[in-house]
This record gives structure tokens, sequence and C-alpha cells, in this order.
């Protein structure tokens, strides 16, 4: 709710555009971001690319937490509830198994070189 | 909190996400690229805590801890060999939570400030009918693909008639209930779209062939990323908008890796059903026609003993045979003999992008010892020797000169160049591509014809 209200001051503010191209205009650039960071990315680590960006997208918990929100016991809430266990298993997992990963990349220890 | 710090800290944690990312360029950076990502991940989670809607916290919370739990156990007990799976099952996770907040957001807008049930906003109910819809095509597509590559479903596509015109009529239904969701606000609509999508998830899944799901896991990758993405134009929140572009973006790219790694284009992928060929039969009667030279584990071991630098190609069927141990070992004692050790990996080696660096990773393989096919392939004509295991279809040189090939085109290692080709195999089947090796017959080749591990166990006592 509070980024839509910026969101929308901002446009307010800068033009009479409505906040949905300002929106659209942070997905296009995001996805240019994207582009450029993913092919950045060493092929070697491919697959902790995968799993963390399986746990990042999982910051949807963040529509889930404003659902099971509410006080009052709801359907919503119940549909949140669902979410936030959903979103979580993946947050944790996601992250756990990327670093499970990275802790085994290693370098060729010095001492195989200094033989050579 | 105010508003503004809201949005400035939701930048933020989406800043956190891109530099997570960034740090992935290397195996140093990595690490701490993954903190941020944490790191962004409670600046999120924290700030939407201080959101007026949200009062009470024990269902939350309680939430989280059964998530966290269920999360942590998996994560740490599952089997590097098992990652693809796992990577599968999170998408189909990721997409049913989509499915479940734009349901939340439909039947309780107030709590989103889009309009009130039964009257929300047309443009909130097409985004949320987008983040529902790719959400639960992930979720029933990825559940597929999970099934295929944990071995409950069978690997081989299931091909039926009119498959296509099926799709056609199931996406055509799809946006005829869009439209008259947003029309109406009926709450019948809402739940055809999600029906709709779940049966749409397994008919463009189901005819893919197992060998095919580096390319499946990848796609569904990015479909998570665009789910989340429809939902955080529903919620008006940048971070969820950028994470998911990011997460869109980086499945794609990955996708299109895998694409050309077996020379598929990208509209074969998205448009589904490929893979048929991969279940056909096993063709060429070579084995028995032409000879082949074929030695064991002590020849082997004399043949590179004697090298001064060989390549080892390994492929899925080292890691079903959970073989990279005993070839680390192999390349330890080669490496005392003063031998130069590298390793190619082709894009497509293992079950998902990536797989193989892990598996080697996982056997204490030096990530810089490993290389990719085109930084390693002119190698190949300065080895004495190229030491083929568990991978066939990838160094068929087939795909270069024989036009008629179902391989023909795909990009290759050129083991060929090399002064000996030592090739690891049970038997003389074809490979997933169901194409005759011709490189068996050659004569600088030689076959080890057995398990990859029992073999490479038997180079290893030759060489101790």
């Amino acid at each position: 709710m509070g980024a839509d209200k910026i969101a929308s001051n901002i446009v307010e503010a800068t033009s009479s555009g409505d906040p949905f191209i300002f929106m659209f205009t942070i997905f296009v650039l995001a996805v240019f971001i994207g582009f450029y960071v993913v092919w950045s990315v060493t092929p070697a680590l491919h697959s902790p690319l995968m799993s963390v960006t399986n746990a990042v997208s999982s910051v949807i918990i963040v529509g889930a937490l404003i659902a099971a929100g509410p006080a009052d016991m709801g359907f919503s809430k119940i549909m949140g509830f669902v979410a936030v266990i959903l979103a979580s298993i993946n947050i944790f997992g996601g992250f756990i198994v990327t670093n499970r990963m990275l802790a085994m990349f290693k370098k060729k220890p010095k001492k195989v070189e200094a033989s050579k | 909190m105010n508003e503004t710090l809201t949005g400035f800290a939701y930048l933020a944690a989406a800043v956190c996400f891109i530099l997570a990312l960034r740090g992935l360029s290397n195996p140093e950076s990595a690490r701490k690229g993954t903190l941020l990502g944490i790191i962004g991940m409670v600046i999120a989670v924290v700030t939407t805590f201080a959101d007026p809607t949200v009062m009470s916290f024990e269902l939350i919370i309680a939430g989280i801890v059964i998530g966290g739990l269920i999360g942590t156990v998996v994560a740490l007990k599952i089997e590097m060999t098992a990652l693809p799976q796992l990577v599968a099952a999170f998408h189909s996770l990721v997409g049913l939570a989509a499915v479940f907040v734009a349901s939340a957001a439909f039947f309780a807008p107030e709590a989103y400030g889009i309009g009130v049930l039964g009257n929300i906003k047309a443009a909130s109910l097409v985004e949320m009918s987008l983040g529902a819809a790719i959400g639960a095509i992930t979720f029933s597509g990825s559940l597929i693909a999970f099934g295929k590559l944990q071995g409950i479903l069978g690997g081989s596509p299931l091909v039926f008639k009119g498959q296509h015109p099926l799709n056609a009529l199931l996406a055509i239904a799809l946006i005829t209930m869009v439209v008259w969701l947003v029309q109406t606000n009926n709450e019948t609509a809402f739940w055809a779209v999600v029906a709709l999508s779940i049966l749409i998830g397994f008919t463009i899944i189901l005819p893919i062939g197992g060998a095919d799901m580096p390319v499946v896991v990848s796609m569904l990758n990015s479909y998570s990323g665009w789910a989340a993405c429809g939902i955080g134009f529903t919620l008006s929140n940048t971070a969820l908008i950028v994470t998911g572009a990011l997460v869109g973006s980086s499945g794609a790219i990955l996708s299109y890796i895998m694409c050309k790694g077996m020379n598929r284009s990208i509209f074969n992928v998205l448009l589904g059903g490929f893979g048929g060929e991969v279940a056909g039969p096993i063709v060429g009667v070579g084995g028995e026609v032409k000879a082949v030279k074929s030695g064991s584990g002590e020849d082997a071991a004399f043949i590179m003993k004697n090298a001064s630098k060989v390549i080892i190609v390994p492929g899925y069927g080292m890691a079903v045979a959970q073989a990279q141990h005993a070839l680390r070992e192999m390349c330890d004692l080669l490496k005392a003999e003063g031998v130069d050790v590298a390793y190619a990996i082709h894009p497509v080696a293992g079950r998902m992008p990536g797989h193989m660096n892990v598996l080697l990773a996982e056997a204490n393989v030096p990530y810089d010892e490993v290389f990719e096919l085109e930084e390693i392939n002119t190698e190949f004509s300065t080895a004495d020797v190229a030491f083929v295991i568990g991978a066939n279809d990838v160094t068929n040189p087939a795909a270069k000169t024989d036009p008629t090939s179902a391989i023909y085109g795909m990009p290759i290692l050129e083991v060929e160049n090399a002064g000996t080709v030592l090739f690891i195999k049970r038997s003389m089947a074809s490979g997933y591509a169901g194409v005759d090796n011709e490189l068996f017959f050659r004569d600088n080749t030689m076959m080890l014809f057995a398990d990859a591990k029992a073999m490479t166990e038997s180079i290893v006592k030759a060489l101790g």
C-alpha cells in the first residue's frame, strides 16, 4: 500500500500519467538489469543462480503477510497463512541450499601448484 | 513507519537482490551475494510487518516457523544429485504461493487498497489474474517436472493427438475467463482462471521428455518470476516487481543457454511439445558390424600415466553411477604423476544448468580446473587423452558432420581431436538422442565397458 501511494504521489507530482505507467517503467528497467546481471554470472554457478533466484522470488511473502495480517479470521487470512508457509519453505530452503552449494566451490590448493 | 520510508525500504531490498545475483559472477563474491540476498529478504519482511494492515502476528509467526523448519530440513538433507527435483519443487511452491496471494487479494481487496469486494479496479483484476494464471501454470508444470526428474512419472514424453489444438482451446478459454472476471468481478470466473491455468501447466509440460528437463526447469524458473511480477503489480510493490523481473529474465536466459546447448529454438521450447525424438527407437546396428577396440582399467591407467595432458569429459551418467569421488581420486593420482588434468563441461551436462559443476565441486574438484565448452574446446588437439565418463551425445562428431542426424548442429566437445579417447560406457547402446556415436569405432578410441564407478575405481587401483 505504501509504495502505491509513493508511486502515485511521484507520478502526480511529475506528470499526469497513471501509477501503472510508473510501475511498468520500473518493471521494464528491472528486466534490463536482470538481463545484464545474469549474463555476467559464470556458467559454473548457474545452479546456485537458480536456487538463489528461487529464494528471492519468494519475496512474494510480502503479499502473503498482508493477507495473513488482519485481526479478524477469514478466508483471505487462511489463504495468506498458507502462502506464508509456502514462501517460508522457499526462502529458508533456497538460501540454505545455495549456501551449501557455494561452500563446495573451492580453488586449487597451493600445494598442488607448487609441486608442478 | 511512514510511506516514504516504506518505499525506500522496499527499494533497498530490491537493490540487495540485484547485488545477490551480481555476486554470482565468481565463486569468491558469491557467498557475500547470498548474504545480501538474505538481508534484502529480512528488510522486505520487516518492512511489511510495519504495514498498518498487519495487526495480528500469531499466524504469521507460526507460518514462518513451520515453513522455515520444513525448508531448512529439506535443504540440509537433499543430495546434490537430486538438486534439479528440489528446485522444481521449490518453483511449484512459489507458483502456488502466488495463487494463494492472488486469491487473498481477490477476496479481501481492501487490505491491498485495490477496491472493495465485488468492485475491484479493472487494472488490478488484470494484474491479479496474470499473477494467478502464471502462478498456477508454474505450480502444475513444476509438479510434472518434479515427477519426471524424481522418476515418479515416466521420463518419456506423453504425446497425444490434438495436443496443440487442445492447448490453444485452453488458452482461449483462459483469456475469455479473464475478460469475464474483469467485467463482472465474478467469483466463479476467478476460480475458472486458476483451474484452467493448472490444467494448462499439465498439458504443456507432460509432452516434454525427461532428458529435456533442464530447459523445462529453467523455463519454470522464469515463469515463477513473472508470477511474482504479476502479484507485485497488484500490490503496487516495487520490491516484488523488480525481483520478479530479475528472476523472470534470469530463467529466460538460462533456458536460452540450455536451448543453444541442444540446438533447439527458444520458440520450440515456449510452445512445448518437443523432445519426441528422445523416446525414439535406438537406431544403428553399428555395434555388431563395426569393430571397436576395448580395454581394461590397467590399459587406461597406463595410457593416462604416460600422458602429459588429460581432459576429463563428465556427463550425467557419472553422477548416476556416483563416480565423481572416484574420478577425483583418479585425477589426484594423475596429478601426482605430473599429468596436467582439466575438466570440460558441456552446457547441457547434468539435469539443470550448472549441475555438473556442483557435482564436481561436491567431490572436491577445484573450480579452477573446470572449464566450459568455449574455453576448452580448442585444447583437445593438444591433449594426449580425452577421458569421457558418463557422456555420449555431447561428444558425437555427427553433430558437425551429418546433417541427417537428430543432433546435427548441436555444439559438441571435440574429444576426437585428442591423441587417445577413453570412453567409459556400460554397453554399445546409444545416448538420449538415440544416435549412434561414430567415435566408438575410431582407431584412436578405446572403449572401457563397465559401470563408471567400478571402472574408475579399477583405474585408481592400477595407478596406485
